[in-house]
């Protein structure tokens, strides 16, 4: 049996699966012919081709005894490699010495429990720590759209992998923005849970208080069938009914490409126009986001590297050296300082949140960086990437309330742009019915914003 | 600790480590901290001010 090239969404290939139409060992081999076609591109640092191939032929003669696992049965995933996987390095894309683990993370032995095949590692920003993922000991990651371009990061390789067809969902992490920062570059969905939501067991640690892991994959969907296997839930799609979404107008601020602010523009008047309420909320104290997240993920990356960084502070990139190297100059007091300002600002987003559904905000407030670049224009100010790329998704990392990166159309010269959906702590299924009938208002919509129908 | 005070400390430290490129990110904390700082203020002004409000000597250790 062959499989066809225009099936891209788990959605599309389990009933195939399931049906015998489509076999496990084809899709195997289909997504490792992509992987080796786009190579130059950097998404994988580790393909697990023969494991594969061994488990794809599991996976079939589980079905052919009538074993059915569900909808990842037989299915292609990457993790990235920050994830330990049994028998495989966790490199973390450093030339510092790998780990090798000999057991999964919890998140990849429930993945494996779903049927899931694991493909491969993908590429990283070094220890992800950063928003890019040009700094990596084995190649920067390439945009496909553009090599000379940044696929965004840190989980970059596995944004790349999904858009180029080499895996049908994958797993990231998420500290300031890592899953959702290079699904909005790449235009694909990305999910980061409710803080804790997802067991960090077996992953390699960046700030044990910020860190989230999360599903990646084509569409909403998907993100929801891999969130279900990740969580060990059965919650069943609903349909959200009629939504009151929430602007933060103040945090989202004047900073944005034109580009992305018609695309943001364009989706709110589409929501609108389909009856929903899109009304305008406060975030209070919100201004001092970045500050927080400084304080708290310089010194928890610091200390994780602290032994490291004595033995084989060579073995980093220099930009993750200098950052690693800063958190231990940072103090306590500060740290204290910090922690307690998040507590704050979680009841600011709960706050926020009271009377809606859902926030809205774009996901990133530029599209896809120049590759090595430090710092970008952004409607005519000139920022450091990676604030820039940090500065809408840090937030929520803080808060723990859960967020999804979802398309939403692109600028006028083609680049992907994406939306923003921010759900209560703890109701991550329910956010996921929201995004699914916003994405389904929206997808497709990328001509300009109808006169006077904006705001 | 006084922020200005911090500064030249750390970056003292840095350049007799090697490390005089972390200069302008340690300026850039700095600036960040201060920031900090006035957040913390404005986020809490019933703060006391240290040493206003410690219960006696002895009853604050862990």
């Amino acid at each position: 049996m062959s499989a066809p090239a225009d099936l891209r969404t788990i959605a599309q290939i389990a009933p195939l699966i399931r049906a015998g139409d489509l076999s496990p060992t084809d899709l195997v081999e289909r997504c490792l012919g992509r992987i080796e076609h786009s190579a130059s591109l950097n998404a994988f640092i580790t393909v697990l081709a023969d494991r594969a191939r061994a488990e794809a032929r599991t996976a079939e003669r589980e079905m052919a005894s009538g074993h059915y696992r569900g909808p990842l049965h037989g299915v292609p995933v990457s993790v990235k490699d920050l994830i330990d996987v049994a028998g495989t390095p966790t490199t973390s894309g450093s030339a510092v010495p790998a780990r090798h683990p000999t057991a999964d993370a919890a998140i990849v032995t429930r993945l494996r429990a779903a049927g899931a095949i694991i493909i491969g590692k993908t590429n990283l920003h070094e220890f992800a720590f950063g928003t890019t993922s040009d700094e990596s000991a084995f190649g920067p990651v390439h945009h496909p759209k553009d090599p000379s371009r940044s696929a965004g990061g840190s989980s970059g390789g596995a944004a790349v992998a999904l858009l180029e067809g080499m895996c049908f969902g994958s797993v990231g992490t998420d500290t300031g923005g890592s899953i959702r920062i290079p699904s909005a570059v790449c235009g694909i969905v990305g999910l980061k849970p409710t803080l804790g939501e997802l067991p960090c067991a077996g992953i390699v640690p960046l700030s044990t208080t910020l860190d989230h892991v999360g599903p990646m994959a084509r569409t909403i969907a998907d993100v929801r069938a891999l969130f279900r296997a990740m969580a060990g839930t059965d919650d069943v799609a609903r349909e959200p009914g009629h939504m009151v979404l929430g602007v933060p107008e103040a945090y989202v601020g004047e900073r944005l490409d034109p580009g992305v602010r018609a695309a943001f523009e364009r989706a709110r008047s589409t929501l609108r126009l389909a009856g929903h309420d899109v009304v305008p909320v406060g975030i209070d104290g919100a201004d001092c986001t970045p500050d927080v997240y400084l304080h708290i993920v310089l010194p928890e990356a610091s200390h994780m590297h602290a032994n490291t960084l004595v033995r084989h502070a060579d073995g980093y990139s220099p930009g993750v050296r200098l950052r690693l190297e800063m958190g231990g100059y940072l103090l306590a007091e500060d740290y204290v300082r910090a922690m307690h300002l998040r507590d704050r600002l979680t009841r600011a987003v709960d706050a926020a949140l009271a009377g809606c559904d859902c926030l809205l905000l774009p996901t990133l407030p530029i599209p896809a960086p120049v590759l090595n670049a430090t710092s970008v224009d952004v409607d005519g100010h000139r920022m450091p990437v990676r604030a820039a790329m940090l500065r809408l998704t840090q937030l929520f990392n803080m808060t723990g309330h859960p967020a999804i990166a979802i398309p939403n159309g692109s600028t006028p010269d083609g680049w992907p742009v994406s939306l923003q959906i921010v759900g209560r702590r703890g109701a991550t299924a329910r956010l996921l019915d929201c995004a699914a009938a916003i994405e389904g208002l929206i997808a497709g919509q990328t001509g300009p914003v109808p006169v006077g129908k904006s705001g | 600790m006084d922020i200005n005070a911090w500064l030249t400390a750390a970056i003292a430290d840095a350049e007799r480590r090697g490390l005089g490129d972390l200069r302008p990110l340690l300026e850039t904390l700095a600036r960040s901290t201060t920031a900090l700082r006035e957040a913390e203020g404005s986020a809490r002004p019933d703060t006391p001010t240290p040493g206003t409000n410690l219960p006696p000597t002895g009853e604050h250790q862990e």
